[in-house]
């Protein structure tokens, strides 16, 4: 086991005048088709035996230019890029999205509509976090937690098919709200998963929470202190597990997440256990907002009055003019936008996911940009292996959730 | 949370500090945007990080926009900071050159800056002063051109099936 | 064991007359290893479909394969930029015959909604493809019917297919060497 006093990720120059265990230092290739990586990424390891002494990182082998795909398409064409961000919580780069360019057109979305927002969103993160932490079960030679809860997170599938159609790269929602309400299919299966998931969710929790491999592969594995998390701008659950109970949910609310009872869980170390625990916490929590969300699910519209964004119903463009202008101009991606300049920040799977667009009033935007948590925290990674194992290398890596497409945009 | 800073104050503390530096300030949607002057950037940012009252110490994010029409500012370079203490956010714009694209990185002021700079370098070809290690990051590094300025083409080069009257090449 | 096709087997007493080509592609297509080279949004669909849920393994797969030296099947699922092209070339050279590859997703197969300048235009640029699958991503069911294909492929597949001077040559357009005689 790795040695915890030592650990603290800012002393790692300190781990290289180590003396050597058998005097020779290998350097081993992680990736980037290394199947413990979760996704494309390189990492050139000089180790000492098992102990690692430095770590020289590749990305970008999934680079998609998404930013440059965005100033060539219409706003509501970008919603399918948002998508293949963080492609294991799609629902919250969407809306992300449409309430950035809601910010920009000054729009007023229904509170029905925002809290439809907010169960997605939560379902959404719940799937995110599910992933993430089975893969630290799996990684840690777990692979039951992980066959058991990738049937729930179909249940999730089901739901955001019941809203969209789609599993994965949802495309859920509109400029301005939803395109439809919530089906009676989808409350049923809500209420169901609701009522069945906390059930699943502690029986994946006490399959590892306490599970004594589980808790000494983890614990000590991968820690950063608070300090050097700011350092590196880290956000979402990995910063809070580093202690630091930043939440843009809290923070600068948007969708009505103030109506919200819920708290920020947030860990001590820094470390893979405390990531997990923060994640399995924040599961938890998401649940309680959406049980809110859905028991004050107020009446009214499911989508608010931006005519310009919002496709309007088939009979209306047969039968009235106004309508079949917008239908057609929609359709083409021929409408214009104010001017202006807006940055907004949602709470992603991981972290401060920010929209910074600029828009010169043209059918695309002139800029946007993407602030990509994954990317911005994963250059932490190197100084947060130094000195561990390369086992532990692996649980780091998983636990901090690095989604290959958010780093690479 | 509420804000405890409002813009004006803290533009007017950064006036006080830095004066011919601030070249110019708007706030639209609530978030103060200021000018500053390319070389005074990496002492502001400083500034506002150490100032124990404003405490605008976490950096969001880096990103550059070209405005080729703009001669002699054509990039500009964007920094999103943000006060966790205090939830202030505040966006710095310092313009360059395009001939001469160069700022003094703030890497040693926070360690996250690096990658974020990196890719600054490779989309827009930006030069930071004192980067430790300023090379491509999400392209190869044979590529010969920074993709993200408005000149080049989004649309890969090679392809044949597509007909360019159909896509508006 | 699944069905063996067109396998006209004669059983006597002691013994059991069958050609050895189908025997060879029954035991083959019944036990395929696959290596997933999952890059992105695919990989999670394909994730899903190893799962419980749609669960691979009933048609033999339950091992995956992530040695390229042990696998028969590569199933490339998610965007290849220009930068992984190579490596993907690479492991695909690794793998013993006989190889088949699966291109699962539009990114795979055709660059997807990705036309730009990092996207490598669709897998068949560095190596042969056998079995595409559409979708963005495709839906497990989907990639199941795609793995079906591929073991009717295999099924199929004379035992000497892989030493014809039309492999050889699909092989020379990708300039990867064949394997000799």
């Amino acid at each position: 086991m790795t040695n915890l006093e030592n650990n603290t990720a800012a002393n790692s120059s300190e781990f290289l005048s180590d003396e050597t265990i058998d005097g020779t230092i290998t350097t081993l290739n992680l990736g980037p088709t290394h199947p413990a990586t979760h996704g494309i990424f390189q990492n050139v390891l000089k180790v000492d035996g098992e102990k690692i002494l430095s770590s020289e990182q590749t990305v970008g082998y999934i680079h998609r230019a998404f930013e440059k795909l965005a100033e060539r398409r219409p706003y509501n064409q970008i919603t399918p890029i948002t998508d293949r961000l963080n492609y294991c919580s799609s629902p919250i780069n969407n809306m992300g999205w449409h309430m950035t360019v809601e910010k920009l057109i000054q729009a007023d979305i229904p509170k029905r509509a925002q809290y439809m927002r907010v169960i997605i969103m939560e379902l959404a993160r719940i799937a995110d976090h599910l992933v993430c932490n089975s893969v630290i079960g799996v990684d840690t030679g777990a692979l039951t937690g992980f066959t058991y809860v990738f049937q729930e997170r179909e249940k999730i599938y089901d739901l955001y098919e019941e809203v969209c159609g789609a599993r994965l790269t949802t495309n859920v929602g509109r400029i301005g709200g939803f395109e439809r309400d919530f089906s009676p299919r989808f409350h049923e299966k809500l209420k169901d998963f609701l009522k069945t998931f906390p059930k699943v969710l502690n029986e994946f929790d006490s399959l590892l929470s306490r599970n004594r491999i589980f808790m000494d592969r983890t614990i000590g594995a991968g820690p950063i202190s608070a300090q050097r998390a700011l350092d590196y701008s880290f956000s979402g659950p990995n910063l809070r597990a580093a202690g630091v109970d930043y939440d843009v949910r809290v923070m600068n609310p948007y969708s009505s997440y103030e109506d919200f009872d819920f708290i920020i869980p947030v860990g001590t170390q820094g470390d893979t256990y405390d990531r997990f625990q923060v994640r399995q916490e924040e599961i938890r929590q998401s649940l309680k907002i959406i049980e809110q969300a859905y028991n004050n699910l107020p009446e009214g519209s499911y989508k608010g009055d931006v005519p310009e964004f919002y496709l309007p119903p088939k009979d209306d463009v047969y039968n009235n003019m106004e309508a079949l202008i917008y239908h057609f101009k929609i359709v083409m991606g021929e409408t214009a936008i104010p001017a202006g300049e807006v940055y907004h920040a949602v709470e992603g799977g991981n972290g401060e996911l920010g929209y910074y667009l600029i828009s010169d009033g043209g059918r695309s935007p002139y800029r946007l940009q993407f602030r990509r948590p994954c990317f911005i925290y994963y250059q932490a990674y190197p100084e947060m292996i130094t000195g561990q194992n390369i086992s532990d290398a692996v649980l780091t890596m998983s636990s901090m959730n690095v989604i290959a497409g958010e780093l690479d945009a | 949370m509420k804000n405890s800073l409002t813009n004006d104050a803290v533009l007017q503390q950064l006036k006080s500090e830095f004066g011919e530096a601030i070249m110019s300030s708007e706030n639209p949607f609530d978030l103060l945007t200021v000018e500053v002057e390319t070389s005074k950037c990496k002492d502001i940012i400083g500034w506002l990080k150490t100032n124990p009252e404003l405490q605008i110490n976490y950096l969001t994010n880096i990103g550059a926009v070209h405005y080729p029409d703009l001669r002699g500012r054509e990039l500009a370079m964007v920094y999103h900071i943000h006060s966790l203490v205090n939830n202030f956010r505040i966006r710095l714009k310092a313009f360059l050159s395009i001939d001469r694209p160069e700022i003094d990185s703030i890497v040693d002021l926070y360690a996250g800056a690096n990658w974020m700079e990196r890719e600054t370098f490779d989309f827009y070809g930006v030069i930071f002063n004192g980067h430790p290690n300023l090379k491509r990051i999400l392209n190869e590094d044979s590529m010969d051109y920074f993709p993200l300025r408005k000149e080049y083409h989004l649309e890969d080069a090679t392809r044949e099936d597509k007909d360019d009257r159909f896509f508006g090449r | 064991m699944g069905k063996i096709e067109d396998l006209q087997v004669i059983n006597g007493e002691g013994y059991q007359l069958g050609r050895l080509e189908k025997v060879v592609a029954a035991a083959r297509a019944n036990s395929v290893w696959p290596l997933p080279f999952a890059t992105s949004c695919c990989g999670i669909e394909y994730m899903a479909t190893m799962g419980s849920n749609y669960d691979l393994a009933r048609f033999g797969m339950e091992r995956m394969s992530f040695s390229p030296r042990q696998a028969d099947l590569l199933i490339v699922a998610g965007t290849i930029s220009k930068k992984l092209g190579p490596i993907l070339k690479q492991v695909y050279e690794q793998m013993a015959e006989p190889k088949w590859v699966l291109s699962v997703g539009a990114c795979a197969s055709s660059g997807g909604i990705f036309d730009t300048y990092s996207v490598l235009q669709g897998i068949d640029r560095v190596i042969p493809v056998d079995v595409y699958v559409p979708g963005c991503p495709p839906r497990p069911e989907q990639i199941i019917d795609g793995i079906m294909k591929i073991h009717d492929m295999v099924r199929n597949e004379p035992l000497r297919r892989r030493y014809s001077d039309e492999y050889k040559s699909l092989l020379n357009k990708y300039e990867i060497e064949g394997n000799e005689e």
